[in-house]
């Protein structure tokens, strides 16, 4: 079947299209550059055209998110739908089921969504969510950061074993890239200890974080993975922390990139956690300055944001030490999973409000850095969903970014707590994003971050991955009408997936089964069985779970995009 | 127990499968085949065991209808199906029950099934550790995997459980016996607690047996939350413990390394119900504070717990998910089979590997009798009596494979050893035919109206 998306404002920073008029056209599910004249015609005359989004860092499926559900039913009695002819039920706000996961995505326009947190161990259940979510492509990261292999090979500085570790246990896993969190952190929390900043040694190891972070770092690279290495750093939340943050940027600086399809050595994620200043929650302000200048200076950098949506929210992170603090500040309920040789997890759930003067500024400080990072392609958008806000609020996002008037609305009429004045510089900031640099921070940038070439762009050959929304970019002000972009971004007039297509004036009129994307390392076959060699014994004594059974077989993936990489090369 | 001569006699050695008994889901066994059958286990416990050796025993091995006269008389596959079909099509208010002891893909049928026809999905939870999850969904859900006891812990607790009987590898594979990375001597570097009103055989293999009045758990934690909170007990005996005692036992707790409380139904289902696990669960929550302390509820069935995941990833609620308005609804104590079955709502229900006929109560039987009831199953059980369409399911992790989720949330992959006999069927092959037909015959009418 073919189609033409006809007469669209086409915004595709990857290709710089900047707001052209421009026919969109697809034929089995790729983007083409001509059609012929039986081509079903898709009119979206002076309507907004972007590729489908592509979200860095979302906690979509999985473990975490299960006990989530299980333990919040009153989470998921909020947004229950009945099924349609189309769809199933859906339940959930800040933790949806995974249906509803796939079809909000869908209903924003969004194609492409990161897992941003797998432990191996529970591999398989991960991606037994993602086969259960509809519509959505996802790659999933392999907790790397507080495992015993690796905290092994960074105290020996044991690159090469480490990078043959890390190929193998994405095959095991099925993972696409490497997700640092707490390092050092979280196997603290095994004592119920937490390590703080980059040279805490973590407790019986011998190692510190920044010897994790930079092995870590250097066998990425080694690998040349499609990603680099995806950093939680430490004292997420944490007055003050901006210090360790800048130190875990600038560690890595001497790590040369060895990948083409990226300009990344590292990318942060919901640096807004991470860029505070002061001492205690008294004289707690925003250090989003110093972060800022860093990313500005480094441009092996790029981060998403995590921002803050001012809702009741559930927080899940493998950075376990933070959700007890965090549940010894709310007293809400406390969830905690710890999982051998891997991890920890915790989850708390939290309730942002403007009327709170530290959540105010931790939402002004997300915006601040949105807005005094000067290139587009450094950062992203994100809630960190659910942990900030559930990822449904990007509409909302967008909107503020695009409006430097809601914004001073918002501070002016006391929406936001006062504090934010005094302990931000929001106020001051009256940049406003255009659609060229929205469609960057949530689709082309994204996808560049990962890797991925057949996405969150519209050249030939491209998946046909689109998102049309009801605006003209011509003729809308965004800054006075806020809402009505919000309304769009989150109602995609049409969203096609694959060139299926799945959304229609907001409504999910088809469904397709999600793909799973991961890498497989080829090249150091050897080395990796060198690496299992010396890995068996200790698995075998320490696991409480055979080595046949803990591998994620076909079985569990159901439609793969398998990414291919000659290590090294 | 007498000597038994070692199992020579086999063809072929099967490694790592997975025991489908308890919520220990040991996936280190041994299965030794002879002529397509399991002629002995290797690994296993004796329950493990014996349910595997003897899985032909009273085994459900073909189709069967209840006739007229109230007999099960022998059909073929596709009668038995078309009639199940028939049945669950036209129901007003089906449930569908059980699920625990067969496969997450299995579920991925059934669920499929009841969103279609509107149905009650629930599982055994209803009748066993629901309370721990009402108090999961009160006070919160700090756990761990098997392995972080067996490499970490130091104190290791048992409530109302009595583990060397219940799961009986669950001291030896994952808590008290192993050498874990920080205990490399294993049981020595371990100080092991059961509490529980009976001197149990866990009891009698652990250091300290605290053994408290029958109802007297709830007043006994609140007793030990309190002395950790630094108060005085007015009291000097509480729930049958003299203070001293419940003093130098929180002292232990509070100074140990690494602490994990196991607690089964015995704490579960006390006067208190859900209220005694509310309060250990907060007793966790303020011993993290001075150290590192999780808890597991000790889960019954090898997938009671696949089933409370699977349902709240598909739909958002753990058990007791009622589809009859099109969407999720879980109500405790109106949309769990219990419930249902004494306010005499179901009009049609399907038991799939569970046995309501020897657990539910008299009440909730009574219901069964007047109502059709579709078995899918391995046995011959009580609930068969009250079956009135029979549907011989295979045995998975044996006959059939798929995913379970143990006690601990830990997924695996259950791989399929032997054959499963020729008349039986897969129960997914079994819930798959069945979403199948009930579509075509809820399509025919949709067309014919
Ligand atoms: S402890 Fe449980 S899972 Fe392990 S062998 Fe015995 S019955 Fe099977
Ligand atoms: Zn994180
Ligand atoms: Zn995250």
């Amino acid at each position: 079947m073919e189609y033409i998306i006809k007469n669209g404002i086409v915004y595709d920073p990857t290709n710089k299209i900047e707001g052209e008029k421009k026919d969109v056209m697809f034929k089995n599910g790729k983007i083409v550059d001509n059609v012929s004249s039986d081509a079903k015609v898709l009119d979206a005359t002076d309507k907004l055209v972007m590729a489908a989004g592509v979200d860095p860092h979302s906690h979509i499926a999985g473990p975490k998110l299960v006990v989530g559900r299980l333990y919040r039913p009153e989470d998921s009695r909020r947004g229950v739908k009945p099924k349609t002819a189309t769809t199933r039920a859906e339940s959930g706000f800040s933790i949806p089921s995974c249906p509803a996961t796939g079809y909000r995505y869908s209903r924003m326009g969004y194609g492409t969504v990161v897992e941003a947190a797998m432990p191996p161990l529970e591999a398989k259940h991960t991606h037994e969510e993602i086969v259960a979510i509809p519509n959505i492509d996802i790659p999933a990261l392999a907790l790397f950061g507080n495992n015993w292999f690796t905290l092994e090979y960074a105290k020996d500085n044991n690159v090469e074993d480490l990078a043959a570790f890390i190929s193998k246990w994405l095959k095991i896993t099925r993972g696409y890239g490497v997700k640092i969190v707490n390092p050092g952190g979280s196997e603290a929390w095994g004592w119920g200890m937490n390590v703080h900043g980059l040279d805490d040694p973590v407790p019986y190891w011998d190692v510190t974080s920044r010897e994790v972070i930079h092995t870590l770092a250097e066998a990425n690279e080694s690998l040349g993975l499609p990603h680099s290495i995806h950093l939680h750093p430490n004292d997420l939340g944490h007055p003050g922390n901006y210090e360790t943050t800048v130190g875990s940027m600038d560690l890595i600086k001497d790590i040369s990139k060895n990948s083409p399809v990226r300009d990344q050595t590292v990318h942060m994620t919901h640096i807004q956690y991470h860029s505070y200043a002061g001492t205690n929650w008294r004289d707690f302000e925003s250090g989003a300055e110093d972060i800022s200048k860093f990313i500005n200076k480094n441009d092996y950098v790029t981060c998403d944001v995590g921002q803050i949506t001012l809702d009741e929210t559930t927080t899940m992170t493998a950075d376990a030490p933070m959700e007890f603090d965090l549940h010894q500040l709310n007293g809400l309920k406390w969830a905690n999973k710890d999982i051998e040789l891997e991890t920890s997890s915790g989850i708390v759930p939290f309730i942002y409000s403007g009327r709170n003067s530290v959540h105010s500024v931790q939402w002004a400080i997300g915006l601040e850095m949105f807005l005094m990072v000067n290139n587009p392609w450094q950062i992203m958008l994100t809630t960190d969903n659910p942990n900030a806000g559930p990822f449904i609020r990007y509409p909302k996002v967008i909107s503020w970014l695009m409006s430097n008037k809601r914004r001073t609305e918002m501070i002016e009429h006391g929406e936001v707590h006062k504090a934010v004045g005094r302990k931000s510089s929001l106020a001051t900031l009256d940049r406003e994003y255009d659609f060229d640099e929205i469609a960057t921070i949530s689709r082309a940038a994204p996808a560049r971050a990962y890797g991925f070439t057949d996405r969150g762009h519209l050249g030939v050959d491209a998946r046909a991955d689109i998102a049309v929304y009801d605006i003209k970019p011509n003729e809308i002000d965004p800054s006075n009408e806020y809402e009505t972009i919000e309304c769009a971004f989150g109602n995609a007039a049409l969203t096609v997936k694959d060139g299926q297509i799945i959304v229609q004036d907001g409504e999910i009129v088809s469904t397709k089964e999600s793909q799973t994307i991961w890498a497989n390392v080829q090249g150091i076959e050897e080395r990796e069985n060198e690496v299992m060699k010396k890995v068996m014994p200790v698995f075998d004594k320490y696991y409480t779970i055979k080595f046949e059974n803990y591998l994620v077989h076909d079985h569990y993936i159901h439609n793969p995009i398998e990414v291919n990489i000659q290590a090294g090369k | 127990m007498a000597y038994e001569e070692p199992i020579r006699d086999y063809d072929e050695l099967v490694e790592n499968c997975t025991c489908a008994f308890c919520g220990c889901n040991c996936d280190d066994l041994t299965y030794l085949i002879k002529d397509g059958h399991v002629v002995g286990v290797r690994h296993a416990c004796r329950l493990g065991a014996s349910k595997v050796m003897e899985d032909m025993d009273q085994r459900l091995l073909v189709p069967m209808i209840r006739n007229d006269e109230g007999n099960l008389v022998e059909t073929d596959w596709d009668t038995a199906l078309d009639k199940a079909a028939e049945l669950i099509a036209g129901a007003v208010r089906p449930v569908f029950y059980g699920w625990s002891e067969t496969s997450i893909e299995t579920m991925k049928h059934g669920i499929k099934l009841g969103e279609l026809v509107g149905a009650v999905l629930d599982n055994q939870a209803t009748i066993c550790h629901g309370p721990s999850l009402q108090a999961v969904q009160n006070a919160g859900y700090p756990v761990n995997t098997l392995g972080e006891v067996k490499n970490r812990a130091d104190m290791i607790v048992y409530s109302g459980n009595n583990a060397m009987n219940s799961h009986p590898r669950h001291m030896g594979r994952y808590s008290a016996f192993p050498r874990g990375y920080f205990r490399k001597r294993g049981r020595f570097d371990r100080t092991i607690v059961t509490m529980d009103p009976r001197y149990t055989d866990t009891a009698k293999m652990s250091d300290i047996w605290v053994g408290f009045e029958q109802n007297g758990d709830y007043e006994f934690y609140n007793a030990m939350r309190a002395v950790l909170r630094g108060k005085k007990l007015k009291k000097d005996v509480i729930s049958g413990i003299p203070k001293e005692d419940i003093e130098e036992l929180v002292e232990a707790m509070k100074t140990t390394q690494y602490g994990s409380l196991f607690f089964g139904l015995g704490l579960t289902h006390t006067l208190s119900k859900q209220r005694s696990i509310d309060i250990a669960i907060n007793l966790i929550q303020d011993l993290n504070k001075f150290t590192k302390w999780n808890l597991v509820p000790m889960r019954g069935h090898f997938n009671v717990n696949g089933f409370n995941i699977f349902m709240a990833f598909e739909m958002g609620f753990p058990y007791g998910v009622d589809f009859s308005r099109g969407y999720p609804r879980y109500m405790n104590g109106e949309t769990n089979t219990i419930d249902l079955l004494t306010r005499e709502e179901p009009d049609v229900f399907m038991v799939i590997a569970a046995d309501p006929g020897a657990h539910f109560p008299g009440g909730a039987n009574r219901h069964l009798t007047n109502i059709p009831v579709i078995q899918i199953d391995i046995h011959w059980g009580p609930s068969t009596e009250l079956a009135d369409i029979v549907l011989p399911g295979s045995f998975i992790g044996v006959e059939a494979a798929g995913t379970s989720y143990r006690m601990d949330g830990v997924p695996i992959y259950m791989k399929k050893a032997i054959d499963k006999p020729e008349t039986c069927r897969d129960d997914e092959w079994i819930v798959r035919e069945l979403h199948e037909r009930v579509q075509k015959i809820k399509g025919e009418k949709i067309a014919s109206k």
